[in-house]
């Protein structure tokens, strides 16, 4: 791949785009979100071509985790049976720009919980915080497909950004989500040929690729991230070509993928130091690795980790807005 | 690819009499048919049997303007007939003014004279340069690289950005007796132009004058820009509206790396590129 000068002006750029909305465009929320712009290489050019700063979306679980290790269930114990709590928590506690809701309890393999379940924790974490929600299927896309049209409806005119669609399953999601007025998160599997390609499938539904957010997947820090790296790398480059349909701004889930790295979570490793430390690392260190690759929104868990991370995009953006 | 619509252009039957017949909605039709099929810019081409070259330019722009705001390529090599052009265009979105020989035997200072109104006519005006010079269009591969080096070290004497510059290398017909030759040469030229300078100049061609008189016309155009594509050419004076052709840009370029590949391509190629 050719590098590309950073003293030259790009023809294109990333998509902005807004999430969110007040009482004036008919939503609840008191705060809203404005991702992508960027016109240049990620912290390259000048400071005014630099975009909006990249915002941290944080998890919160329909459920209470069953699979998370205590170090990061720890700081959410008293909240984790209610995603209102827990949302809030996000929000005043830890600062978080957007709240990820997770409908992990929704999948059959779960806790197999209905669309009514669902929709009223959609609700009920709308009621409890006033930022933008991301609302996140479960995965299992028969499931999602009976599930996340009616908590898109739940939100409608809210602004949320839902998903995921994917090259084999986009259509039901896809339609409810321009009807509701939602932004979309379109999927693909680390592979960037196929993440043109949903976002042209999308796009032929008649959605607006002004309200798209690309996932491409993430991997961890150790497990992967070189490739999540190289192809968010590749997705800016085309963007700033004048590449429409891959111009979006990019969502990763460092959360989940950082939390499943055995070097974060084991307790038994000698010279590894205190999880308690290094699972908070990992997750930071990998969030600040996909930051540098161009990552619009991040999905992160621990509220350590999430400080860290917010202190360092204060740092580089204030640094760049000065410079 | 940045292409350049060829097909308002005096030497069609349609545009010369739509010219004569002040008949704006022929002109306007085909503005919009090849900004839809994915013209970067629209050629303005006055052809040579107008008698008023300078207002059937004026004409043209102004009757296009009205239908969309494409910007245009002011195709002559008379330098009053693109400032009359100029008078009247809108240039916000750019224009190109083509073309430049470096000199003529009647006017030793053609080039600068483009050079002058494109630095006039705003930041995103850019020129088309062809490989001639007074002497004629050259037959061998040094003479074009020579005259292209002329070219873009004029330019930046005066300081003219060569991202601002395309090298036409003139496609002259193969049917002609002894044109067989060029083709090749003409790839062997591009091999060397692109690294006359850092940013290089864009390098562009006249495609369709590939085939005139031949049969086959489509299949030789569409043969040729992907082998043109494959040595570094990155704009070109086509026909739009060849579907064919359109499909081989799409497909040479993505197997260049310069689209990302998605099953999709060719129905996205002119949407996703085209501004």
């Amino acid at each position: 791949m050719p590098i590309p000068e950073v003293a030259d002006g790009f023809t294109g750029s990333v998509t902005r785009l807004a999430l969110g909305t007040g009482p004036d465009e008919g939503g609840t929320r008191t705060s809203t979100v404005v991702v992508g712009g960027s016109q240049n290489v990620v912290y390259g050019g000048a400071p005014a071509d630099a975009g909006e700063r990249p915002v941290i979306a944080m998890d919160v679980l329909d459920v209470r985790p069953a699979d998370w290790p205590d170090v990061l269930l720890g700081p959410f114990d008293r909240v984790a049976d209610d995603p209102a709590d827990w949302a809030k928590m996000c929000v005043e506690d830890c600062g978080a720009d957007l709240v990820c809701l997770k409908f992990d309890g929704v999948h059959p393999d779960k806790a197999d919980k209905d669309a009514e379940h669902a929709v009223r924790v959609t609700e009920a974490v709308l009621n409890a915080v006033g930022v933008p929600l991301v609302l996140w299927g479960s995965g299992n896309d028969d499931k999602d497909n009976q599930v996340m049209p009616k908590v898109s409806g739940a939100a409608k005119g809210e602004r949320c950004l839902i998903g995921t669609v994917t090259e084999d399953n986009y259509k039901s999601l896809t339609a409810i989500a321009l009807a509701d007025d939602h932004c979309l998160i379109t999927e693909a599997p680390l592979d960037i040929n196929i993440a043109k390609q949903v976002n042209i499938l999308v796009s032929d539904m008649g959605f607006p690729l002004e309200r798209i957010v690309t996932f491409q997947s993430t991997g961890g820090l150790g497990y992967g991230i070189e490739y999540a790296y190289s192809i968010q790398e590749r997705q800016r480059l085309a963007a700033l070509g004048g590449d429409k349909m891959m111009a979006m701004p990019a969502i990763c889930d460092v959360g989940y993928e950082s939390w499943r790295c055995k070097e974060a979570k084991l307790d038994e490793a000698p010279g590894w130091g205190p999880t308690e430390n290094r699972g908070p690392m990992w997750e930071a260190a990998t969030a600040v690795c996909l930051l540098q690759a161009g990552v619009d929104i991040i999905r992160m868990r621990h509220p350590k980790a999430v400080a860290t991370v917010k202190a360092f995009i204060d740092e580089l953006w204030n640094g760049s807005s000065e410079a | 690819m940045i292409l350049i619509g060829e097909r308002i252009n005096g030497m069609f039957k349609n545009v010369k009499e739509a010219i004569a017949n002040k008949d704006a909605k022929v002109i306007q039709e085909l503005a919009i048919k090849q900004t839809e099929a994915g013209a970067a810019y629209l050629d303005v081409n006055v052809g040579t049997a107008a008698a008023d070259q300078e207002g059937a330019m004026q004409w043209l722009v102004e009757t296009i303007q009205e239908a969309c705001s494409t910007p245009l390529s002011l195709d002559s090599q008379k330098p009053a007939v693109i400032a009359a052009g100029l008078k009247v265009i809108n240039a916000k979105n750019g224009v190109v003014l083509n073309s430049t020989p470096l000199n003529k035997k009647s006017d030793e200072e053609v080039f600068d004279k483009y050079v002058e109104m494109a630095e006039a006519a705003g930041p995103k005006a850019s020129i088309i340069a062809l490989t001639m010079d007074k002497n004629g269009v050259p037959q061998d591969v040094d003479t074009r690289v020579a005259i292209a080096a002329d070219i873009v070290s004029r330019a930046m004497e005066r300081g003219f950005d060569t991202q601002r510059l395309f090298i036409d290398t003139i496609v002259l017909p193969v049917k002609v007796p002894d044109a067989q030759a060029q083709p090749g040469n003409i790839l062997a030229a591009m091999d060397q132009i692109r690294y006359l300078s850092d940013p290089p100049p864009h390098l562009t061609i006249g495609l369709s004058n590939l085939s005139q008189g031949a049969t086959e016309r489509s299949l030789i155009n569409r043969i040729f820009l992907t082998m043109a594509i494959s040595h570094g050419l990155d704009s070109a004076i086509v026909d739009v509206l060849d579907q064919p052709l359109m499909n081989a840009v799409a497909t040479a370029e993505m197997l260049m790396n310069k689209q990302i590949y998605s099953d999709s391509f060719l129905k996205v190629y002119a949407s996703a590129t085209a501004d």
